[in-house]
């Protein structure tokens, strides 16, 4: 039984936690938002991207010129994955939410006998795919430093890929990052980068429409345009893992905070019997002392 | 008075500026080309350089943009640019760090990518002297 002074101390300490979790949680709901916006703000770019990307593919058609990041290699042995974290912990399950669904899948492609490559953005991913697959891992991107996520980062990242690509050094690239669905609701994704898988393409190929002039050509377009898309796409991710990780922090901080709330409640109660046992001991005392005389 | 179309300049960043607009001048990869109303669609790659809005209420904004490319409809114009800023809020510095960035790209750049950096830093030093007076 720890003595009154103990639970005093607890209680001290259990509060203390308590403030913190809850001073992260409202900086991770201010976050959430900003991340939100930024979310939201790079929406139209991509969208308009993807119009644009299945609009020039269909005029191209199965041309020769289409550049292989459209077509793949036509082989499957090498597989490149990208996976996208946070850089920091305490948001719940959603690191490792990640990491797990990539983990699951690398498994599924050795299992194949397909050759496998790593690139891990953010520090929590890489710390949990090191354990199992050290080997794999051919590269690391650290965002640590960086405050708030721009086009750069996702282009210096995506020109990494590329110039991989060129180098023969896979064959299929997939993106892992977690998609926001709500606060309380974040779901790994894999989204499938090189070759720009057809089904995507094709379902936004409805608004064929007009016909184009193409300046220099739709071949060279194409050429330019990409490399763009996978920058984009990268960063379309990265912007949705920072939001899904807000909101992971919003909520397992929220839930830190009431566990807290809870703890306090039933420490108090155990320090206020003890201090009532301790109150009638002594009037035990005094009153049988006073009978005795 | 010209017919107006919509306008929108978008960056990966964000939706810089829609709205209602009689010409737009966008700096494509073969040329500068002004843009108006039931233009023939058209899809081109543009090159740093400065894209200048006149919006419908006859007022006229300048954008400097670092590649992307337009997509143009007889009914609105699109513009993705890779990056772009208001004019009045471009930094020298900015340019400078990009074209020192490219500079360094160059190094170890072979053939037609070395062309095509040597371009890019020459319409860059081009931009910088279209948009800040020395």
């Amino acid at each position: 039984m720890p003595s009154l002074k103990d639970l005093k101390n607890r209680i001290a300490s259990v509060k203390a936690t308590q403030k913190i979790t809850k001073a992260m949680k409202m900086v991770a709901a201010a976050k959430l938002r900003r991340a939100q916006e930024a979310a939201e703000a790079a929406r139209p770019y991509s969208q308009r991207m993807a119009a644009v990307l299945a609009n020039i593919a269909q005029a191209v058609g199965a041309d020769d010129s289409v550049p292989q990041l459209m077509t793949g290699t036509g082989r499957d042995n090498t597989h490149l994955l990208i996976v996208c974290t946070a850089e920091r912990g305490l948001c719940g399950g959603f690191n490792s939410q990640i990491a797990r669904f990539a983990r699951d899948h690398v498994r599924k492609l050795l299992a194949q006998g397909k050759t496998v490559k790593i690139i891990c953005v953010g520090k929590k991913g890489f710390d949990i795919l090191r354990r199992e697959f050290a080997s794999l891992i051919i590269d690391r991107v650290d965002l640590r430093e960086v405050k708030k996520i721009g086009f750069e980062n996702a282009d210096r990242v995506g020109h990494k890929v590329i110039e991989l690509f060129e180098k023969g050094e896979f064959d299929v690239c997939t993106l892992f990052y977690s998609e926001f669905k709500s606060v309380i609701s974040q779901i790994p994704t894999a989204q499938q980068l090189i070759p720009a898988s057809a089904g995507a393409v094709a379902a936004e190929a409805d608004s064929a429409s007009a016909i184009y002039e193409y300046e220099p050509d739709a071949a060279a377009i194409l050429t330019d345009l990409i490399p763009r898309n996978i920058s984009v796409q990268i960063f379309r991710a990265l912007l949705e893992n920072v939001a899904g990780e807000m909101g992971a922090k919003m909520s397992a901080m929220d839930n830190a905070t009431r566990n807290a709330g809870d703890m306090i409640n039933k420490l108090t109660l155990n320090y206020n019997r003890q201090r009532q046992a301790q109150i009638t001991k002594e009037l035990i005392e005094i009153i049988s002392g006073a009978e005795a005389l | 008075m010209a017919d107006s179309f919509n306008f929108e300049l978008v960056s990966p960043e964000r939706l810089l500026l829609s709205a209602q607009v009689t010409e737009v001048v966008i700096p494509a990869t073969e040329g500068e080309m002004t843009v108006m109303a039931n233009h023939a669609p058209t899809m081109t790659t543009i090159k740093p350089g400065v894209v200048t809005v006149k919006t419908a209420d006859g007022k006229s904004e300048r954008f400097a943009v670092f590649g992307g490319f337009a997509d143009i409809l007889p009914t609105g114009c699109t513009l993705l640019a890779e990056s772009a800023v208001h004019v009045d809020e471009l930094d020298r510095t900015v340019l400078e760090n990009r074209i020192d960035e490219a500079r360094a790209e160059l190094e170890g750049a072979i053939d037609e990518k070395k062309t095509r950096i040597e371009q890019f830093i020459a319409e860059l030093t081009r931009l910088g002297e279209i948009v800040i007076p020395a």
